[in-house]
């Protein structure tokens, strides 16, 4: 790309950046008149292997446009998109879908899921600017909005990819989509699992679940299928309770070093100061870690990350963690 | 204007239940005011924090009947934190310290204690009526409260809460002498149940009409159940679990065939397909049926079902009856006027159980048709405007294509066109819930024709903050606007501040709007309460110089209020 081209992509990118991250659906219609003009900038990530596209996107961005549209957000977002956290309360940069979620604002969600999302796939690469300048990658999963581009455009990079053929390799999930309630969801849940577990097949549905946390000032849920180990559950709900467990570390001093810095709750849970506890089908309150993945997340009803001392079963300890220590003892 | 003494005037206004028309005859003069104020039973209020209960008790003193609703329709879908707010405690202490003679309290997403309904059984003597819908917080020691204290307890209706169970004893503690039941739903209690309990309690109810079980009550159980309860009208069964014991079956279907009441059927959790027909003798007589909890079902079996039900004029089921399914419904059910298809596969793994077609046979077939809820893989704008033609009829419309951005699937173009016929045909349409691939003329549409709309549903969808100024300035009667990751920002938010007045709430997540313009727009309208959620970050927004063009954090949830911003708000949520 010429050094202008490359300004003007820039200062496209900046703009499409800064509606990308509120715009999961990317623009569709170049030939509407000003409609199009604000999401087209959009499209300028769509077929990147061709320049007229892009200077024709930008020069279409420079002509008024409606609404909102201070270039100066362009840089904050830019250094907000790729650090700031997804906002899913439910998903927080589980560690196997971080590629997407962590690089993206909390727009890009359903990354690898939707394929008439693809849009989405384009924007990964344009929060993590750096993949700006390798626009490959954002062909990787044109459906619909290439289809509407080669429409309205001469050339066509027209992808036949057919949104119902391809499977999709991950389907990271929107938070709250689709819309059915959380009773539902876990009501079925259960329900497939049930039988799931009279014909061995795993469960499909999302399977949710309370945590507490000793001393935070409210409950978070997860969804236990959304992991596939102990590990990825505990860095998830690591990063959930961070934010809790920074104004307590003061009290763990186990390593005598500036405990402030190098607080994780990985290494309160992994044995100092918290342990994770779930309740089982019977209601009673045991040690995570026992049993394989598959068969915890069978049993477990509810997660609480506990004091360490109160899971250990001094007689202050709530009545079943003695049991807990108990049992699991049985069982190892 | 007043020729009549106010006795007169107040059995006149006996007559008069809807809420909006009391609140026009308060309008009418001081008098009518003062009249209507004192005779006013039932009051309705459907933000909690738009009033306080001491402010709910100076206007209308004399008050039977409370219906309050609590987090914003959008918790739903776990877009509302935990701890948001929503609590009930603080209604259901000025209650009891006041003098109101507390019969029915309505609750939707709010939050309960054990606490509160303890308080709640103590204080009312003449409590009759509890109804729970998508509550939280509290567990069966809840429940057990208002069974062992409220003596003319009727109605105990818990509906898809999420509640403790702590597999007490809550059933036993309705006392011996307690016969006065008419309804009872537990079937969102994921414990177990005390079985001889139950059978007791139901026996010594006469006036039993509505029981719903849980998934704990086996097929024995439920025959026993029904042979107490033949007078029985709404039954919602619990689970079948692999009944292969005919003997239970065929008392099953004794029990039913003398349940000749029977107008409403729900529940069929884990239900064995053949048992099913044990029902079919009561199909006749249903006018109500939900199956959208019996994965387990195949299809076929929930079509043999249907074909007897030619009275039914409520149906919620899952996709899987297929389009084939809804054809079978669509020349059974002719006083079909809700239907809800609910999707199986959450994740839209491309399995298209319902399509298009689903949902034009139904227009075409039942025409008393005024409200229905559809998720579906896929759209097409000529299917939309058949339905509109066949079904001008809406009250109600909501359409879920699973997969955002979708457009038409035959012809790629956005559903524009489609919604478009909808609003432009169903003259009365309330609600209206929009998705697949959508600009910004969908909008103009929406603004233009669907001037009886209350409440609007927006995801994924729009190209510019004028889709959203369209539906602000053309809907003059929208009260709930829920708009999610659709591209509109501040200029949308800020173009008519005193639109927010005579609406509801508004709530805005993942759109462009900034901190800045909801900054902009608390100041200029100080009756509102503009919210900032964000559980992400705990108060550190502010504490971080939270720059006013950043991009709000996730949601914005704002509404209307006489009494101002709300003190119990948790630290994540950051109130303008």
């Amino acid at each position: 790309m010429s050094p202008e081209e490359e300004l003007q992509s820039n200062g496209s990118v900046a703009s499409s950046t800064r509606n990308i991250v509120g715009v999961l659906k990317e623009h569709n219609y170049l030939g509407l008149s000003d409609c199009s003009s604000v999401g087209s900038s959009n499209l300028s990530g769509l077929a990147d292997d061709d320049k007229a596209t892009i200077s024709l996107k930008a020069t279409e961005l420079t002509l008024g446009l409606p609404g909102s549209q201070s270039p100066a957000r362009d840089t904050e977002l830019n250094l907000l998109g790729p650090a700031k956290l997804d906002e899913k309360p439910f998903f927080p940069l589980l560690p196997s879908k971080d590629e997407m979620c962590s690089s993206s604002s909390h727009k890009n969600i359903a990354s690898g899921n939707k394929r008439g999302f693809s849009d989405t796939m384009d924007k990964v690469p344009l929060y993590t600017e750096k993949n700006w300048m390798f626009p490959e990658a954002v062909l990787a999963t044109q459906s619909v909005i290439k289809k509407e581009v080669a429409q309205n455009l001469p050339k066509g990079k027209l992808s036949t990819t057919n949104n119902s053929s391809s499977p999709p390799a991950a389907k990271a999930q929107i938070v709250g989509w689709p819309p059915v309630r959380s009773y539902r969801k876990n009501t079925l849940a259960t329900t497939c699992k049930n039988s799931d577990e009279v014909d061995g097949k795993p469960g499909s549905g999302p399977l949710f679940v309370k945590v507490s946390m000793d001393g935070a000032p409210y409950l978070r849920k997860v969804d236990l299928r959304s992991y596939t180990n102990y590990g990825e559950l505990s860095a998830a709900l690591e990063k959930m309770f961070t934010t809790f467990t920074l104004g307590q570390c003061g009290t763990s001093g186990a390593t005598g070093k500036d405990v402030r810095n190098e607080t994780k709750l990985k290494d309160l849970l992994n044995g100092k100061d918290y342990v994770l506890t779930y309740e089982d089908k019977d209601g009673d309150w045991m040690l995570v870690g026992d049993f394989s993945w598959e068969i915890f997340i069978g049993v477990c009803k509810k997660l609480k990350i506990m004091k360490g001392c109160d899971a250990i079963g001094l007689a202050a300890a709530p009545a079943p963690a003695p049991r807990a220590m108990e049992k699991s003892k049985m069982r190892a | 204007m007043n020729y009549f003494p106010d006795e007169v005037i107040e059995h006149v206004f006996d007559f008069v239940t809807s809420h909006k028309d009391r609140n026009s005859i308060s309008l009418v003069c001081k008098s009518w005011f003062k009249i209507e104020r004192y005779s006013r039973q039932n009051v309705f209020i459907g933000n909690c924090y738009s009033i306080s209960p001491e402010r709910l008790l100076r206007r209308f003193p004399c008050f039977k009947s409370l219906t309050l609703k609590g987090k914003p329709h959008f918790a739903d879908f776990n877009l509302v934190p935990h701890g948001w707010g929503g609590f009930v405690q603080p209604w259901i202490e000025a209650l009891a310290r006041s003098r109101v003679g507390l019969e029915e309290l309505r609750l939707k997403r709010m939050v309960v204690t054990d606490e509160g309904l303890e308080l709640l059984s103590r204080s009312f003597v003449n409590f009759k009526s509890l109804v729970l819908v998508s509550c939280e917080g509290f567990s069966t020691d809840g429940l057990a409260s208002i069974a062992s204290n409220c003596r003319h307890l009727r109605d105990l209706d818990l509906q898809e809460n999420e509640i403790d169970d702590h597999r007490g004893q809550w059933l036993s503690c309705f006392p011996e002498t307690y016969t006065s039941l008419v309804t009872l739903n537990f079937a969102c209690l994921e414990g177990e149940t005390n079985l001889v309990a139950l059978e007791r309690l139901v026996a010594r109810s006469p006036n039993l009409r509505s029981l719903k079980l849980n998934r704990a009550v086996p097929l024995d159980a439920l025959a026993r159940l029904m042979a107490c309860a033949p007078q029985i009208v709404d039954l919602g069964v619990g689970s079948y679990e692999d009944e292969q014991d005919s003997e239970s079956c065929l008392k099953l279907q004794a029990a039913i065939r003398k349940c000749t009441s029977l107008r409403s059927l729900s529940g069929f959790l884990e239900a064995a397909p053949h048992c099913l027909s044990a029902f079919h003798p009561v199909c006749h007589n249903l006018t109500s049926l939900n199956l959208s909890y019996a994965a387990e079902i195949h299809g076929s079996h929930l079509i043999k079902l249907i074909e007897h039900c030619k009275k039914l004029q409520r149906l919620w089921i899952l996709d899987s009856i297929g389009d084939k399914g809804l054809e079978v419904v669509a020349s059974t059910c002719k006083e079909l006027q809700e239907l809800r298809v609910f999707p199986t596969d959450l994740h839209g793994g491309g399995n298209t159980a319902v399509t298009e077609d689903g949902l034009v046979a139904i227009s075409a077939g039942c025409p008393k048709l005024h409200s229905i809820l559809y998720f579906c893989q896929q759209m097409t704008n000529a299917a939309l405007i058949t339905v509109a033609r066949n079904c001008p009829n809406f009250i109600r419309f909501r359409l879920c294509i699973l997969e955002p951005h979708k457009p038409d699937h035959v012809t790629s173009q956005p559903l524009d066109e489609g919604f478009g016929a909808i609003v432009q045909a169903c003259k009365n349409l309330k609600r209206l819930s929009v998705s697949g691939l959508l600009t910004d003329q969908v909008f103009l549409y929406i603004g233009m024709f669907a001037t009886q709309l209350e409440m609007l549903s927006i995801a994924f969808a729009g190209d510019t903050d004028k889709g959203m100024l369209y539906v602000l300035n053309g809907c003059k009667k929208m009260r709930k606007l829920e708009i999610r990751d659709s591209p509109f920002g501040d200029a949308a938010l800020l173009a008519d501040v005193n639109k927010y007045e005579t609406m509801r709430s508004l709530w805005m997540s993942s759109c462009e709007v900034t901190l800045g313009g909801c900054k902009r727009l608390a100041r200029k309208a100080p009756w509102l309460n503009v919210e900032i959620i964000n559980e992400n970050d705990n108060n550190r927004m502010e504490e971080n110089g939270y720059e006013g063009r950043q991009k709000v954090d996730n949601k914005l949830y704002l509404y209307r209020t006489v009494v101002g911003t709300r003190v119990d708000a948790p630290p994540f949520v950051w109130i303008l």
